[in-house]
């Protein structure tokens, strides 16, 4: 089991762990001694935490930068455990550290009582996912082993994590570390406290239950296909991280909505299995060959996850720079990376000072927030309540994953009937006898939909027409779909009421699905059925790479793009640009 | 079949999550390769590869020979390397071989002598040096050419940015630090107090240009998770760790002259695992055996590129 150590800084964590450590016999022979002749050579006094703290400048300054790694064992059972530095600067590092655990033990300072840090660690392991804690009231002996004070603590600090609705921990031990009292041997200075041990406490932690028993959830990681190895199988191969699956189940996958059938379970040096659970890094060949890739969400057919392109979080900000509304970041949450933007923020929590909220329009460095996230594109996904491994994501703002957060609940956004229709349709499309994989192959490309987008004159039509030709001219197969095309067949016998804009959007959008599932590049311009709205679009072709080309002369648009031009550049260059996009998304190979 | 093929024990969880991250590194790293060392914990991570993808390995491997490994470790990684059809590259620091500037060389020169290396500035130049020169392209690599047997000069100068290395938190002080997606910048440089956050399996996947990174899916692992392992999965490892009749075998595999062997009976994995679970090793650091580690040795070596 991986235990975490945390709590605010100098508050004697790594002298817990070194207890830990040296009292259940866990120490390699002569480690004890080597140290204790160090400190005598050094004139410092001999410190349990000097057994943790490996690198130099951590010895030289007596704290710990970075979460280290531990192992010691009870008679029940092995341990990990994460020593979590204390240190503000150092937060990335203790919920590196926290993220994992399973169970975690915060240090509080018998003298000092609750800080800062006991405060905000306590609300990011409720965050993490944490639900087995013990705090230990450290340094006792510092307070004359005072009944009071310890209870005062456990009030205070059981307090402070009801308001935030944070963790309930199951027990409180008043120990100290520095003479070993309560942690492996009990106290018999503090006969007042009946309660177990620190190692009875973690030893009594249940093993986290196998998430088997929840609804079939598996992120595809990859599609694997060795063919110049002599090897034949597509397997789709990821990490189940809810529920089992067997040979022969019908299984959806989201956001695409594809469906295919279990035909068998794949592993390397195993017995072979036609049944297969939560933890498995496993991989899947299907009845059907289907075009799937990394990011979607595999589930069975009654039960399966939300998605959108909205939801609710709870999360921490790490990054050096803020998160701001308008500016776009990158999520990822299981194994799905999106842009996205912060729709709203609903509150900025100060989570070191009780919960206390900020008015504030940003999101700053080592904040707590509630926000309403928006991705581009929809993506799939779970609440946490209904599954904790896809129901958690981090944000990436540059090349820093600079926040990590929980998805509380979805909100609707304006293509909820869209992708309705969606479903309903790709769940019963007849199909042809040639499938999506054999149209790439022929082509040597998969389908994708380039938009042009942009206010009337500024060029759509030109590139669009170039990029069609030029694509044509290197082998692809391509079209060009004009809103106006659609308009005048399509679109003929709709009469201009207020709705028709939706209409005219989901009838083009409709027609874009035809010719994708034909295999084509389909190259796009919208104003005749006035700028498209992309999110209504893609809602109808959740299957389907877009790209969105943004021609803007004001150069004052910060609308969320693949890519964003002027006006002015020559169409063969745009053509390149674009070329390598198609590359870089893997839609030409 | 029953519920007990889908639970799994702490050998399958440490396995898992492995694959797990093998399968990330070769997700986001187009140039992305497995450093093998020939040793247990290296053998380990190259039969993960092999779970990891099915039977394959789709990337290559990187054996960096200081020319001072035991004869056996050779012949072992190449029969392996032809038996699993591994793309099999190996660096060398050749200069300061054919100048004998190494510890072996030089350790019968007196102290102070200003020819005389010691075995951390050797490890310098024929572990850290011959890596990193490696693994950037800068220094010519071999390649196993699988229908000869023969290595060949390698054609693909192009630097290597994704590293798997079989680093075990519990090997010593440093180590036990990493992350399992570890960035060092263009000069190889470890900065210790500025690693990435890791929130639960979201690891560091975007980088500057210049950036290359070691990604360790052993750190959870233990000497004896390995063996145990080991045991297990029926892997063939290197004789030279058990004991073939003389009372010693090696604990750890390193170059020759460093490597001292321990007194042990141990003549297979059965007795190895009993042996560090109740014996006579339970309690006794493994790179005991070690000599150039030192106090900070190794931590030294690490802020500059050594594994």
């Amino acid at each position: 089991m991986n235990i975490v150590i945390v709590g605010h800084v100098d508050h004697g964590k790594s002298t817990v762990v070194g207890r830990l450590l040296a009292d259940t016999h866990s120490l390699p022979e002569g480690k004890l001694e080597a140290v204790r002749k160090e400190c005598e050579r050094t004139g410092k006094p001999f410190e349990y935490a000097f057994l943790l703290d490996a690198l130099t400048d951590e010895q030289d300054q007596g704290i710990t930068i970075d979460t280290a790694r531990c192992f010691f064992k009870t008679a029940k059972r092995d341990y990990i455990i994460i020593d979590a530095p204390g240190h503000i600067e150092f937060l990335k590092n203790m919920i590196s550290g926290a993220a994992r655990a399973e169970a975690a033990a915060l240090v509080i300072d018998a003298k000092e009582g609750v800080r800062e840090n006991s405060r905000r660690h306590g609300y990011i392991l409720s965050m993490l996912g944490i639900k087995q804690v013990v705090v230990c009231v450290n340094k006792m002996d510092l307070v004359e082993r005072s009944q009071e004070v310890f209870d005062k603590i456990e009030k205070e600090y059981r307090e402070f994590l009801n308001n935030i609705g944070a963790v309930n921990p199951k027990q409180f031990v008043p120990i100290s570390a520095l003479h070993g009292e309560n942690i492996y041997d009990r106290s018999k200075k503090m006969s007042w406290y009946q309660g177990p041990t620190l190692l009875e406490c973690l030893d009594d932690f249940p093993k986290a239950p196998p998430l088997t028993d929840r609804n079939f959830r598996m992120p595809v990681q990859a599609v694997y296909k060795f063919t110049n190895h002599g090897d034949d199988r597509r397997i789709i191969a990821g990490r189940i991280e809810a529920g089992t699956a067997k040979v022969g189940d019908k299984v959806l996958f989201h956001p695409s909505n594809k469906i295919s059938t279990i035909k068998s379970i794949e592993g390397f040096n195993s017995t072979p299995r036609s049944e297969i659970g939560a933890g498995w890094s496993t991989g899947f060949t299907l009845s059907e060959e289907i075009y799937v890739t990394r990011g979607e969400l595999m589930s069975h057919e009654t039960q399966p996850p939300q998605v959108g392109t909205r939801f609710r979080a709870n999360l921490i900000w790490l990054g050096k720079k803020p998160f701001v509304p308008g500016q776009d970041y990158k999520l990822k949450i299981h194994t799905q990376s999106q842009p996205v933007r912060i729709h709203k923020i609903n509150k900025v929590i100060d989570a070191s000072e009780a919960g206390r909220t900020l008015d504030k329009d940003h999101v700053s460095r080592h904040d707590v927030a509630d926000v309403v996230l928006e991705t581009r594109q929809a993506i799939a996904f779970d609440v946490i309540s209904e599954s904790e491994t896809t129901g958690r994501f981090v944000i990436v703002d540059g090349y820093d994953i600079a926040g990590g957060g929980i998805i509380i609940n979805a909100v609707q956004d304006n293509q909820e009937n869209l992708r309705a229709e969606a479903r309903l349709r790709d769940f019963n499309w007849i199909k042809g006898g040639v499938s999506q994989s054999e149209r790439a192959q022929k082509y040597r490309h998969n389908p994708a939909l380039i938009m042009f987008i942009g206010k009337p004159g500024v060029g759509k039509h030109k590139y669009a027409r170039t990029i069609e030709k030029s694509l044509f001219g290197k082998g692809c197969s391509s079209y060009m779909l004009d809103g106006t095309n659609v308009l005048l067949g399509v679109d003929a016998d709709l009469v201009w009421v207020e709705s028709t804009q939706q209409e005219l959007v989901r009838r083009f959008a409709e027609v874009a699905h035809i010719l994708l599932d034909s295999g084509q590049i389909v190259v796009s311009t919208t104003n005749a059925i006035g700028l498209a709205d992309i999110a209504a679009v893609q809602a109808l072709i959740p299957d389907f790479q877009i790209l969105v080309i943004d021609i803007d002369p004001s150069g004052k648009n910060i609308e969320s793009c693949d890519m964003r031009l002027n006006g002015q550049e020559k169409e063969s260059d745009v053509f390149e640009q674009i070329y390598s996009l198609l590359k870089k998304k893997n839609i030409i190979n | 079949m029953g519920s007990s093929t889908i639970i799994m024990d702490n050998l399958d969880q440490l396995e898992q999550q492995s694959v797990y991250i093998m399968r990330e590194a070769f997700r986001h790293f187009e140039r992305l390769c497995m450093l093998w060392s020939i040793g247990k914990d290296s053998t380990v991570l190259l039969w993960l590869a092999r779970k990891a993808f099915f039977g394959h390995v789709p990337f290559p491997l990187v054996h960096i020979d200081t020319s001072y490994k035991l004869p056996e470790m050779i012949l072992y990684r190449d029969r392996l390397a032809m038996e699993y059809k591994l793309t099999m590259v190996v660096g060398q620091n050749k200069d300061i071989l054919s100048q004998g500037k190494t510890f072996p060389n030089t350790q019968h020169l007196p102290e102070g002598h200003p020819d005389k290396i010691s075995r951390v500035q050797c490890c310098g130049f024929l572990k850290k040096d011959a890596l990193t020169h490696t693994l950037n392209g800068t220094w010519p690599r071999e390649k196993l050419n699988l229908k000869t047997g023969k290595y060949e000069q390698d054609p693909d100068k192009a630097p290597y940015h994704g590293v798997i290395v079989g680093a075990r938190a519990d090997e010593e002080g440093s180590r036990s630090k990493e992350r399992y997606f570890s960035p060092r910048d263009k000069n190889n440089l470890w900065d210790v107090g500025e690693q990435p956050p890791e929130f639960w399996n979201q690891f560091k996947t975007d980088f500057a240009p210049g950036t290359h990174v070691r990604i360790h899916p052993l750190l959870d692992w233990t000497e004896l998770h390995i063996w145990e392992y080991i045991k297990r999965e029926k892997i063939p490892t290197v004789s030279l760790y058990y004991d073939q009749g003389q009372g010693t075998r090696y604990r750890s595999l390193g170059c020759g002259p460093c490597q001292a062997p321990i007194q042990s009976t141990a003549k297979n994995v059965d007795d190895i695992i009993e042996e560090l679970k109740s014996g006579k090793l339970k309690n006794i650091a493994e790179r005991s055996g070690r000599l150039q580690d030192g106090k900070h040795g190794l931590e030294e070596l690490r802020k500059e590129g050594y594994m």
